[in-house]
């Protein structure tokens, strides 16, 4: 067996990366001739139809009170015990915070090793023969091919694989509802407090983002990105040189070590495109760079460019968008 | 209250990274050596929680004698000691620097060990936890403030949809992510003083682990020559057709 | 992008301070189609003009590098990208509060405006240094800091609006192609230009570049340290790049400027860290930029240590961090001197290399017109690419040196002082011989030359020789300097002269060839010796040298070893291009042995056979003698106003010449003496000038006092200049000063050394009407006249004999007189011994 671990939405129903995942586990299974199961969190809800097209066979539900909160101490510790009597063949996991720590933590209860950012996995020709896995490094500029040595192999998958559209031969789904002995020995952190984002537009949801850089020039520079993101529906971000210099909060920030984003366009205003900044953007589906220096790493790999300083050209660019608009 | 922080000895790279001849590791004979920004927001969240409680702050690492200039660099900041567990491997797996760490973590007691959320080249993302597991003790990833409060701590993490707070009993365990603070540089007295301090290296008998390495590739690239829309304010015209052709002119 | 045409009149390569100078120059002084490119992109190619320190220190002991500094720093003024904020030398040891006067020497010698302030003084100006550590100051007004990459846009701005320029960044050379040992082609990866002329202005990658057209460029890419330390309070809150003046912390070989809101403190103390041209990152590959490489933090402790003792008050603070830390490239040769002007191997290529920022635009300006007019303004002698002998050019040669010279960049250097490293790679064949006599040995060109004998001890007492009490005076110096000396003018001394370099010039073209380089009438007869200036179009020095025809179509050249890579490289430059003239470095193939005194002639002829009567063999003249079984070419001639002669053999006879002359001589008294006498003493008791010292570029033989009585009617090289210095008054005349008694405030007597300024009585400084100073180009001792003489070019109303002038030798001013203006010898002014 494939055992997938599905997050869900507030609504119950699989998340986008759980679904990319699925469809990894069922390449798997099929290579392997077993069978795709996955594993939840709570009640069963419309999860067994919904996976059931996504050719799942099984489905197995943790439930405990300890579970609620989604902490990854317990989610792994759940996870291990399930992972202890099924011993599937393998175990894949979104590539999330959330389910990379559940899964570190049950890889560490379990004794096994976990492949975490994979983008390929490729079982053993005999069976006992160990995996290859494909997995991504220093932010996913690098891939490192790698041996997964281990009776059991747990892996976490990079988002933006592929996703089927949902598979026809629909399997009738069998539901084992697990309660695992979760108890004070659990150590944890309980989840206090939870106070939802205002409404608007984040990083990670925007579908253009406007990032300043050191060509912005500091805090009092931003004005004119605030002003085209808001023109254009988007979000804005910046460069590490400017959480550095305190122009903007971290939060902003776009990068190794900030968020890692996948808009349908950046405009990279003023950043050089150095790699800790380069991996937080390099999925985005264009990018329109906005610099002085023709050769900046980030204007050679733009879709668009504009040669120039950020302070003439956005203002231009903010005129004609609002003579076309009307506004 | 005592802090101590694991660090990873990682080479400062350039917008290029080269590969070793067999392509197993990058190429760093022109590069210099760091810790992550995740680590170096962890060892002056340290600082800052040794000087403010009057406890300590650690510093440790796993890896070979080189890497104790990481263990410096961390203690110019204001670490005031530092560990290496000894291995020669640079870059070793997951589990086995977890397990190197949690061998010398027993000897140890923190009341919070302070790891990076993942390391700025293998980014595994997973030895923090699998220490606090070993340990037995309560972990908190993607953390972006930390508060103390009498035998508990409180650490504030950024959720896709909002913020989160948890609280967890001491001692703990917590990855974070920069952001938590703006780190100090060292200063020159730092620096001297880190100089003339000793690493304590210790040796556990560590086995490999079995997520080896066999190559490392760069991606693929595939993007198509950068199209020029202009120079300066004039090239405003074209920018905003191209916003139309993405829809986003409204 | 910028496309690249097909054919340039020259190709720069580099756009670091010094090519963007070199582009600016040669269009100004006329050149067209002038293509500039650089591997890596514009305005910052990633060199070492990127990440230096940018400050200017007008004062340097060396002439020619002060000239330099000074029109590069003319030229930042002009081009609006420098600023003045003084600079303070300052010793923590008395040895450097001497050498902090040395540097006073030198600067009222230069004329740059500078003064020696107590420390009290230095904290006045620099508020946040401890004056405690401190003993005394070097202050100098015009210290600047200067912006090289402003000013490289500039200069190729103006390039580019005279139409004579097009740049190309992001192109990589990929090779200069060459036909007839001249350039013709540079490939890059944009497309390939014909050109005769390259410049490579590659700074650390200059020895890469040269070497795809089968050149050397003999210098090592080294490390310098550098941090930034911040933020200060006191230097933020100027609100300026640097307000407060630059510090050198001499002793501990550092400094510190203000950079913003932080102190950069560079250290020229660390062990020396060479790497190679080859292994420089690329830009992208590189972390920061291809010449700032990774920090090593052990090697800059002891910096930290030291910085803390002079600005602890403001370093040793919480929120003071080191926010950069560098270790920089720069390029290191092997005598610490740039690389300047064509390559003795390919003709067209041009080295523009080893310079630092402070001298990058004069050194654009000095190749631009080097390239122009044959000759700059500045006398690039010192600097020359092609004063290098073979093994000078090795990449060990150049690694030892450039890593011993590295701690000298800030070091106390004596005038005298050698080289540890890589020695004895030269050796003449009485070498042996030498050792066991116990010589010191002084290198030139890699030769290894007896200075004195540690054999010849007993003379300084049974001569009467005085040494020197002080420590400054004696170092690097014997007093048995002075007692070979006086034994040579008392019976005779031989002297080892093998590192003269030595060419023969054969073929039916020789005679005009040699005709064209020199001055004096080469056409004589066979058998004489004569003795020449060799001039460069400008009129100046370019080498003095003798010639010996030997057949009617056969010279034979000597020159001195220090200057024999460059008059070689000059000689071949001017080679006929149909085969008519032959030229061949005869140096390894013969050995000298000079024989001089007055019992010279009795020591000869008791080993040989021939006649060598003053009427069988007169002055300069030269003939074919056997001594022993050695066949020896005597040349009658004297640099030490003796009679005797230069004896040359074959290298593999030496030992056995030396042994002979050894064995007659016993019993005349004759002394194996050294360089020391030779090079100084002897020859300065004669009034005979030395290259590189009273003879230079700026001076012609008119100035010098050796224009020739006749002028010949063949044309040569510098003949309009020569002819014009002839015709009218000298600007100024090379004099011989007596210094007699010099004592010091602590009743020493002291000797100067050579540099020192000549001053008025009053303590004024004295130019001539071309504003060039009188200083002091060779200071030695004269034993047979019982005093110290002193050698100085002076304006006509001081160039008169009995004359009371001043010299200033660290520190103090010692009275001296006007011996003789002119070059008749104080001693024996009518040249009986040596004609004797």
């Amino acid at each position: 067996m494939v055992l997938t671990v599905i997050e869900r939405n507030g609504d119950g129903t699989p998340t986008a990366e759980s679904a990319e995942v699925l469809a990894a586990a069922r390449d798997l299974a099929e290579q392997l001739g077993v069978p795709v199961a996955a594993v939840a969190v709570g009640d069963a809800g419309d999860l067994p139809d919904d996976l059931a097209k996504r050719g799942v066979a099984q489905l197995h539900l943790l439930q405990h009170a300890l579970l609620a909160d989604g902490s990854p101490s317990c989610t792994g510790e759940a996870l291990s015990q399930l992972v202890a009597a099924q011993r599937p063949a393998a175990v894949l996991a979104p590539g999330t915070d959330r389910s990379t720590e559940a899964m570190a933590w049950a890889a560490a209860e379990l004794g096994v090793p976990l492949a975490t950012a994979c983008t390929e996995i490729r079982p053993g020709i005999r069976p006992g023969e160990p995996w290859e896995v494909t997995r991504e490094r220093s932010g996913g500029i690098l891939l490192e091919d790698a041996v997964l040595d281990a009776p059991i192999r747990l892996a976490t998958v990079r988002p933006g694989a592929p996703v089927p559209s949902e598979t026809a031969a629909a399997h009738e789904v069998t539901v084992h509802v697990l309660v695992p002995d979760l108890d004070a020995s659990v150590p944890r952190a309980r989840l206090v407090d939870r106070r939802p984002r205002a409404a608007g537009m984040t990083l990670t949801t925007a579908p253009v983002v406007v990032a300043g850089g050191r060509g912005v020039g500091g805090a009092d520079g931003d004005a004119v990105l605030e002003e085209l993101a808001g023109l254009v529906g988007g979000a804005v971000g910046c460069s590490r040189v400017a959480t550095n210099n305190g122009w903007r909060p971290h939060a902003d920030q776009v990068g190794l070590t900030g968020t890692r984003i996948s808009p349908d366009l950046y405009v990279a205003c003023g950043i050089s495109g150095a790699t800790q900044h380069w991996v937080g953007c390099m999925n985005a589906r264009s990018i329109l760079a906005v610099n002085t220096d023709p050769e900046a790493p980030m204007v050679t790999r733009a879709t668009w460019a504009v040669i120039g300083d950020v302070h003439e050209v956005l203002p231009a660019v903010i005129a004609e968008l609002r003579r076309r608009s009307g506004r | 209250m005592d802090v101590l922080v694991c660090v990873k000895r990682v080479p400062a790279v350039g917008s290029e990274i080269l590969l070793t001849a067999d392509a197993t590791a990058i190429d760093t004979r022109h590069l210099g050596f760091t810790i992550g920004p995740h680590e170096e927001c962890a060892v002056e969240e340290a600082v800052r929680i040794a000087e403010r409680t009057g406890g300590s702050a650690g510093v440790l690492t796993v890896g070979p004698p080189e890497a104790d200039e990481q263990l410096r660099y961390a203690m110019s900041m204001g670490a005031d000691h530092a560990v290496r567990v000894d291995d020669p491997v640079a870059d070793p797996d997951p589990e086995t620097t977890a397990a190197a760490i949690t061998a010398a973590l027993r000897g140890l007691p923190p009341d919070v060990v302070l790891f990076g959320e993942a390391s700025a080249d293998a980014g595994h993302a997973q030895v923090g936890f699998r220490v606090a597991c070993a340990l037995r003790r309560p972990v908190v990833g993607g953390v972006k403030g930390i508060g103390l409060d009498g035998d508990r701590v409180t650490l504030r993490c950024d959720a896709p949809d909002g913020v989160e707070v948890h609280e967890a009993p001491l001692p703990a365990v917590a990855a974070v992510l920069e952001g938590l603070n703006l780190p100090r540089y060292p200063t020159i007295k730092g620096r001297l003083r880190a100089k003339k301090a000793t690493v304590r290296v210790i040796a556990p008998d560590l086995s490999t682990g079995r997520l080896r390495t066999l190559r490392l590739r760069h991606r693929p690239e595939a993007r198509a020559e950068t199209v020029v829309l202009g120079r300066g304010a004039a090239a405003a015209p074209a920018v905003v057709d191209v916003l139309a052709d993405l829809g986003m002119v409204r | 992008m910028s496309s690249l045409p097909d054919r340039a009149q020259v190709v720069v390569i580099g756009a670091g301070i010094v090519g963007n100078a070199v582009v600016h120059h040669l269009a100004r002084l006329g050149w067209r189609d002038i293509v500039l490119v650089d591997k890596g992109p514009l305005p910052d190619p990633g060199g070492s003009t990127g990440h230096a320190s940018n400050f200017a220190f007008p004062v340097d002991h060396s002439r020619e590098i002060t000239l330099l500094t000074g029109d590069s720093m003319r030229q930042y003024t002009e081009l609006g990208t420098l600023t003045t904020c003084g600079g303070i030398e300052v010793a923590r040891t008395p040895e450097r509060v001497q050498e902090l006067h040395r540097r006073m020497s030198s600067a009222r010698a230069w004329g740059v405006d500078a003064e020696l302030i107590s420390p009290a003084a230095v904290a006045e100006k620099v508020p946040f240094l401890d004056p405690s550590v401190v003993l005394a100051g070097f202050w100098t007004p015009s210290v600047a800091v200067v912006d090289p990459l402003r000013a490289g846009e500039l200069m190729r701005e103006r390039a580019v609006a005279a139409g004579a320029l097009t740049v190309s960044a992001l192109t990589e050379v990929l090779a200069i192609e060459t036909g007839d040992g001249r350039v013709r082609r540079v490939r890059t990866d944009r497309g390939d230009v014909d050109t005769e002329y390259v410049v490579v202005a590659c700074g650390v990658w200059s020895p890469r570049i040269a070497a795809l057209a089968g050149a050397t460029i003999p210098l090592t890419p080294a490390v310098h340290q550098m941090i930034d330390v911040g933020p200060i309070e006191e230097l933020a809150a100027t609100g300026r790049e640097i307000a407060f003046p630059i510090v050198r912390d001499m002793d501990p070989l550092m400094y510190e400027r203000q950079s913003g809101a932080d102190l950069e403190i560079g250290s020229y103390a660390h062990r020396p860290i060479l790497c190679d041209p080859d292994e420089i990152p690329s830009l992208a590959a590189a972390a920061l930029s291809p010449t700032q490489l990774p920090f090593t933090p052990d090697d800059f402790d002891p910096q930290m240590e030291a910085a803390l003792e002079l600005f602890g008050g403001i370093l040793d603070r919480p929120d003071a961090g080191i926010r950069h830390a560098i270790n920089g490239l720069l390029s290191l040769t092997p005598d610490g001197h740039p690389l300047l002007g064509e390559t003795p191997e390919v003709r067209g290529l041009w080295s523009a290399a080893a310079v630092w920022i402070k001298e990058g635009p004069g050194v654009g300006r000095l190749i631009a017109e080097w390239m122009t007019c044959g000759a700059p303004e500045i006398d690039p002698a010192a600097a020359d690419i092609a004063r290098f002998a073979p093994h000078e050019r090795t990449r060990a040669h150049v690694r030892a040196r450039a890593a011993e010279g590295f701690n000298k960049t800030y070091g106390i250097t004596h005038p005298r002082e050698q080289w540890s490293s890589d020695r004895g790679v030269r050796r003449s064949p009485f070498h042996e011989r030498q050792r066991a006599l116990g010589a010191e040995f002084f290198e030139v060109a890699g030769w290894e030359r007896p200075q004195w004998y540690r054999s010849n001890e007993p003379l300084v007492a049974e001569l009467g020789v005085e040494d020197r009490p002080h420590e400054w005076d004696a170092r690097w110096w014997s007093p048995i300097i002075n007692a070979e000396h006086l034994a040579m003018r008392r019976a005779a001394a031989m002297i080892d002269l093998s590192a003269f370099s030595q060419f023969d010039v054969q073929g039916p073209g020789a005679l005009a060839f040699l005709q064209h380089l020199t001055v004096a009438q080469m056409d004589r007869p066979v058998g004489r010796v004569v003795y020449t200036p060799v001039l460069g179009p400008d009129g100046g020095f370019r080498s003095d040298l003798t010639v010996v025809r030997l057949g009617d179509a056969h010279f034979r050249v000597v020159t001195g070893g220090a200057d024999g890579a460059r008059d070689l490289a000059w000689f071949r430059r001017h080679l006929p291009g149909d085969g008519s003239v032959a030229l061949h470095d005869v140096t390894s193939a013969v050995c000298t042995l000079g024989l001089w005194g007055p019992r010279a002639r009795d020591v000869l002829a008791a080993v040989t056979d021939d006649d060598i009567s003053d009427a069988a063999f007169p002055f300069a003249t030269a003939r074919w003698l056997t001594v022993g079984s050695v066949p020896v070419l005597a040349l009658r001639l004297s640099y030490v106003g003796e009679l005797g002669w230069e004896l040359h053999a074959a290298t593999e006879t030496g030992a056995r010449l030396w042994d002979a002359l050894a064995a007659a001589g016993e019993p005349h008294g004759l002394v194996p003496a050294g360089i020391g006498v030779y090079g100084t003493t002897a020859r300065i008791e004669k009034g005979y000038r030395l290259m590189g010292h009273e003879l230079d570029a700026e001076h012609g033989p008119v100035e010098a006092g050796l224009a020739l009585p006749r002028l010949k009617a063949q044309d040569f090289v510098g003949k309009a200049a020569y002819t014009k210095a002839r015709e009218g008054e000298p600007e100024a005349t090379l004099c011989t000063l007596r210094l007699d008694g010099a004592r010091d405030a602590s009743g020493l007597r002291r000797y100067p050394q050579g540099g020192e300024p000549v001053l008025t009585p009053d303590g004024g400084r004295i130019t001539d009407s071309r504003g060039r100073p009188s200083y002091v180009t060779s200071a030695g001792a004269a034993p047979s006249l019982g005093t110290h003489l002193l050698m100085a070019y002076l304006p006509p109303r001081h160039a008169v004999e009995g004359t009371e002038l001043l010299v200033e030798y660290l520190g103090e001013r010692y009275p001296v007189t006007v011996a003789r203006a002119g070059r008749t010898p104080l001693f024996d002014p009518d040249d009986t011994r040596m004609r004797g």
